[in-house]
């Protein structure tokens, strides 16, 4: 099977991804796993629980040892990549279980996002936080508050503007629908979708097939550690495959 | 017992407290960020009034040596890797860093023993001399075993607190020492005098805390190692690295030690292993703030120290006993208030 995206948009690759293997012990968590993102696109990896999507994500943040090639930014990474070093090249993930520091204000949470920007001399951590509030203005109504006692959404939202302070070339999204409400979700894709325009590529990891297949441009399913489909996310959402096991007939999952 | 006495047992409690409230942080530092049970923090109390005491009397401080040893091993650690990985440019900062300024160190004291210099410079040479120590420990011993469980690192730790007063009595020698006080000054309060050095101690103490306060609260690197301490992974993805995290710390608890040791040796005779027994007293501390909580540390710290002080007075052969008695009913409490929490997995 062809899993290489056809040239839709002539854009820098910015991760390329080919054969990744990722095994715990001796089961094998991925099999090899190919995928490529350029910038300004939104790629969404859909599938269901157990599939290996978080796993991933952790191999390509360089969280988990990982076999294969990846190259990213057009710069090979060895078996050993750190995660420091891919951060510093505009590499975030914001993880399914946020991460966030939860006995710090929201205020102290973004600046820690811009950390190794701080550490590589760069001063404009204030324009980027607003920014970041101009996108979520929730969380500058709530910029003095601990994180830890933040809504279920508004967590999601400070976990991915924390990221975006690292003024990121990949974002990486881990669920980021998981156990929020119907209203939120489509707040968090509506904001997804304008982070697009800022020409920041997206890897969207989601289990809500049908709201990443909507907003994506290119999708993969990924089927017990290996990609079973792939291809732009229209033809995915309409491929019978994908209506049977993950959108349904018609009705909403979830 | 009359009101002076008290008077006199609380001050020097409050001193000796101070002190132990410094270490307690440190402590409750290091272990909220790297989860070791910094055992040697008391040895470098030991090696900051040792060093001290030997640079006024016109030697060499054996801590030169030991700096200049671990050093060399940082840099050979360090140097193997970045040649490997073809990184050329950072070799002659880590080879000035860590052979160098030691060796200049060596020399500079070799050709001219600062007996003449005012205090407050013998004070930076020493803490000069001490503070490198911290992080240099941690690259070699602690860095490579950073996944390591807290058993394994609190081994690391005991090994590190042996070996720290073997070299201790090899540097020092057997025999106590006591540095000149840094001021004469002595008041009288209603009735009980009251000693200038004690002051100082005191205010110096909590210009420390206050300063470690401003420096979390405040400052981006204070606020990576609160992060580092609350949530490893989510910190690596903000790029904070361990390592980096790792080293502040253990900088902060070497400065920290040998900055208390250097406020108490005009007033206790410090020999090479006193420090086992001082850093102790701050773990007890730290131990009633449960190693995570600091203020409940430095009350616990500060109440350690009143009850050694007022314990001397009373049962002075059962002072160390009932001091150390005391950790007993806090883990009791904290053991039946608190819900188990599992290690976390790295």
């Amino acid at each position: 099977m062809n899993i290489t995206p056809p040239h839709l948009h002539d854009h820098e690759v910015i991760l390329d991804v080919k054969n990744l293997r990722v095994a715990y012990g001796k089961v094998e968590a991925l099999h090899e796993v190919s995928l490529t993102i350029r910038r300004g696109d939104i790629v969404t990896v859909i599938g269901p629980n157990g599939a290996g999507k978080t796993t991933l994500l952790a191999a390509l943040m360089g969280l988990l040892p990982a076999d294969g090639e990846i190259v990213y930014m057009g710069h090979r990474q060895g078996r050993d990549r750190e995660v420091e070093a891919l951060v510093r090249h505009g590499m975030t993930l914001v993880p399914e279980k946020r991460e966030l520091f939860a006995e710090m204000s929201v205020e102290d949470n973004l600046l820690l996002g811009a950390f190794d920007r701080y550490r590589t001399g760069h001063r404009d951590q204030m324009e980027t936080m607003d920014e970041v509030f101009e996108l979520f203005p929730r969380l500058e109504e709530r910029r003095s508050q601990l994180a830890g006692t933040l809504s279920g959404g508004e967590r999601q939202m400070l976990a991915m503007g924390r990221a975006l302070m690292a003024k990121p070339k990949l974002l990486m999204l881990d669920e980021p629908s998981l156990g929020l409400a119907p209203l939120i979700i489509k707040e968090i894709f509506r904001i997804i979708g304008e982070l697009k325009k800022t020409g920041v590529a997206i890897l969207l990891v989601e289990q809500n097939a049908r709201a990443a297949l909507q907003i994506a441009d290119y999708g993969y399913v990924l089927e017990t550690g290996e990609v079973s489909l792939a291809g732009p996310s229209q033809e995915l959402a309409a491929d019978p495959r994908v209506i049977e096991a993950y959108l349904g007939l018609g009705n909403k999952q979830r | 017992m009359d009101l002076q006495i008290l008077l006199l047992l609380g001050q020097d409690g409050i001193t000796n407290g101070a002190i132990y409230a410094l270490l307690a942080l440190a402590l409750v530092l290091v272990f909220t960020v790297t989860r070791v049970i910094f055992i040697p923090q008391g040895e470098f109390v030991a090696y900051g009034a040792l060093t001290l005491a030997s640079l006024q009397a016109g030697k060499v401080p054996g801590t030169v040596w030991l700096l200049l040893a671990l050093g060399c091993t940082v840099a050979v650690l360090d140097g193997i890797r970045l040649v490997r990985e073809g990184r050329f440019a950072k070799l002659p900062p880590l080879l000035i860093f860590n052979i160098g300024l030691p060796l200049l160190a060596a020399a500079g004291l070799f050709a001219m023993p600062p007996t003449q210099l005012p205090l407050a410079a013998q004070v930076v040479i020493s803490m000069l001399l001490v503070v490198p120590l911290g992080p240099m420990i941690y690259r070699v011993a602690y860095q490579p075993l950073a996944g390591a469980s807290v058993l394994v690192l609190l081994i690391v730790s005991v090994a590190i607190h042996v070996a720290m007063i073997g070299l201790g009595l090899l540097f020092f020698g057997a025999e106590g020492s006591r540095t000149p006080p840094f001021t004469e000054l002595s008041f009288e309060l209603a009735g009980a005098p009251l000693q200038g050095q004690t002051i100082l101690v005191v205010v110096a103490s909590a210009s420390l805390i206050i300063g470690l306060y401003f420096f979390f609260e405040r400052t981006i690197y204070g606020k990576a190692l609160r992060a580092t301490a609350m949530n490893r992974t989510g910190a690596r993805l903000m790029g904070i690295p361990p390592v980096l995290a790792g080293k502040l710390c253990l900088t902060l608890a070497a400065a920290i030690g040998a900055f208390s040791g250097i406020l108490i040796a005009p007033i206790t005779t410090i020999y090479y292993d006193s420090g086992f027994l001082i850093g102790l007293k701050g773990f007890v501390g730290a131990i009633i703030g449960g190693l995570a909580s600091y203020p409940v540390a430095a009350l616990g710290a500060v109440l350690v120290g009143l009850l050694e002080s007022y314990s001397s007075f009373y049962a002075s052969a059962f002072k160390e006993v009932i001091v150390f008695t005391l950790i007993i009913p806090v883990l009791l409490w904290r053991s039946l208030t608190s819900k188990h929490i599992e290690e976390e997995e790295e």
